[in-house]
């Protein structure tokens, strides 16, 4: 047999102690306690063996659901959709420009926007187009609804900036500008801007990140994500909408009846199980049911599991805090005792609004609108081996 | 009216949180606060690019189909294809089915200028801020009114001679206007407090 450099450390790693620290830093140990660990870092890192990773496909990168816990996305596992790629603007050069039907024109700097009262605010972003249009049995929950993430998101509100500029009683809706290649942009009706909208520059606990907008982004809780315009540089205050290419021809929602339905701006109620499913393998006995519930209304008041295709729903548990406008973990328990199952699990939010089925979804807005603001009920099937696919169903 | 015993209650609970909250001195915003700097005219005119429906924010500036046709060739046909039909990316080009609007009953139906944008406007808005993506924002306002001329006239929207300029543009109908509509979703859409 031929040995390997590996094999040779391997071996080393238990019977030699003392000046192998190196050695032990590259290596994992045998046995922990017999070797000094790593000293302190400036700056920390995921565990060897944990290898999670965005999914990424095109201007796209999906957050990987089936590896995450709890409501918080880690901040490099944020989604990522983008029109013109991820810009690098330099803080110090950065100014967010607010115009148009306003008594003050004004430019603020990045340290301008931080000197005004901050607020930090646990929200979901989500992607208007997040379900995999095209999913085979070998879908995971992140290539299935993936372009949903949960942050705290810190910033100044919006509100406060156009108290600053002062809105003319005229100016309805206003344009949020990006600096990207694609200078992208997007109108925004002023009940919102002036309701609970953000200037974001913080993510987490930090700077928010380059794929989130850094050095500062619009950020509209509860609405689609293409809304909330990244690495902003302007705000003009007008009296109508713009009509830019990502409310007409983009975004926009093609109905049954003939008409195309814009400025849908809410993300409606929603539910996805995140274990078990694909590509998890299940013995019998006990197994939690875990997923992520979130509604643009407000909070979820209710999700309901199903283990045996919608025949009958049970309540899962909900972990608090439930917070609006928020991913909010589910857990429900359940006795596999062998035998093909599907599982199932269906929003309820605040408002009594109940997550539609696909067929629901389909008959209201045809198979040629499934881009933009669906969001069916999804099923694992768990076959009599424990191995757990995706719930393939038919478009139209 | 007289003062009920809930009226007294309420007004001395009032008066209490008043006072409390005055004692422990929570501060009060003011009216505003002064940071951020006033914009000067040339400074918004350098980034003010976009273009409102009725043609509000146009610039000067002009271009016909024949000018557009020998734009698009070298800047735009490598991913749209040679007459905006061909793809890769979006499709441009097309009228099709000319009846009705039945893009939810047909996936495969490419969403065009000409069968799906609602407003003439917003094809010079984004060709000028987002095109070609190898150098976006490259184009002068005479290339964009003529490439605009080019994409409107190949979708049978304008004659083949038109000018487009800062006051004809607006004023070209687009068949899918009257398809649109706005949000319809039922009430409420927010959360009940």
């Amino acid at each position: 047999m031929k040995v390997t450099r590996r094999d040779l450390l391997a071996g080393a790693a238990g019977a030699v102690v003392l000046g192998q620290t190196t050695r032990a830093q590259t290596q994992t140990p045998v046995d922990p306690t017999k070797v000094r660990g790593k000293p302190t870092s400036a700056m920390g890192q995921r565990a060897r063996a944990e290898k999670v990773q965005r999914l990424v496909r095109g201007n796209i990168s999906s957050t990987p659901h089936q590896d995450l816990m709890g409501i918080i996305t880690p901040s490099d596992l944020h989604f990522e959709r983008h029109h013109g790629g991820v810009p690098e603007i330099d803080p110090a050069n950065y100014s967010l420009l607010i115009h148009g039907l306003v008594d003050r024109p004004m430019v603020f700097s990045l340290a301008d926007l931080k000197r005004f009262p901050s607020v930090s605010r646990i929200h979901f972003l989500e992607c208007s187009g997040n379900l995999g249009r095209v999913a085979g049995p070998e879908t995971t929950p992140g290539l299935l609804a993936g372009l949903t993430s949960t942050s705290e998101w810190s910033g100044v509100p919006l509100a406060t900036l156009l108290k600053e500029v002062g809105v003319q009683p005229k100016g309805t809706w206003l344009l949020a500008e990006g600096s990207d290649a694609a200078v992208l942009t997007r109108s925004v009706p002023m009940a919102k801007a002036l309701d609970d909208a953000l200037i974001a520059y913080g993510q987490n606990g930090e700077a928010i990140r380059p794929e989130q907008g850094y050095p500062a982004r619009l950020f509209l809780p509860g609405w689609e994500g293409n809304a909330s315009v990244k690495w902003l540089r302007r705000i003009e205050v007008s009296d109508a909408p713009f009509m830019t290419r990502e409310e007409t021809s983009k975004y926009t929602e093609p109905f049954a009846d003939g008409t195309a339905r814009m400025f849908s701006f809410q993300m409606d109620a929603r539910s996805l199980i995140t274990y078990p499913a694909f590509p998890n393998t299940l013995e019998r006995g006990w197994v939690e049911i875990k997923g992520i519930a979130w509604t643009g209304a407000g909070r979820i008041r209710r999700v309901e599991v199903s283990t045996n295709g919608g025949a009958t729903w049970a309540a899962a548990q909900l972990q608090e805090p439930v917070l609006s406008m928020a991913h909010t973990r589910f857990r429900h328990l359940w006795n596999w005792t062998g035998g093909e199952a599907v599982i199932m699990s269906r929003a309820v939010d605040e408002t009594g609004y109940v997550q539609p089925t696909r067929a629901e979804l389909l008959k209201l807005r045809g198979p040629g609108t499934a881009i933009y603001h669906m969001n069916p009920i999804t099923g694992w099937v768990v076959q009599a081996t424990g191995r757990v696919i995706y719930k393939e169903e038919a478009w139209g | 009216m007289g003062l009920t015993h809930t009226h007294v209650i309420s007004a001395a609970t009032t008066w209490l949180v008043v006072t409390v909250a005055g004692a422990v001195g929570v501060a009060q915003a003011p009216p505003r606060f002064g940071f951020g700097r006033p914009a000067t005219p040339q400074e918004i005119a350098a980034i003010d690019i976009d273009v409102m429906p009725d043609g509000r924010g146009l610039p000067a500036g002009r271009g016909t189909a024949a000018e557009g046709a020998v734009i698009y060739a070298v800047k735009c046909a490598q991913c749209h294809g040679k007459t905006g039909k061909e793809g890769p990316n979006d499709i441009l080009v097309g009228r099709e089915p000319r009846i009705g609007f039945p893009f939810a009953q047909n996936p495969k139906l490419p969403h065009t200028i000409g069968n799906y944008w609602p407003y003439a406007t917003t094809v010079f808005d984004y060709v000028r801020r987002a095109m070609p993506p190898t150098a976006p924002g490259s184009l002068t306002d005479d290339e964009v009114y003529a490439l605009t001329a080019f994409l409107l006239n190949a979708n049978e929207l304008i004659p083949a001679n038109a000018v487009m300029d800062r006051t004809t543009l607006a004023g070209v109908a687009m068949p899918a206007r009257q398809y649109f509509v706005p949000e319809s979703r039922p009430t409420p859409r927010k959360p009940r407090p």
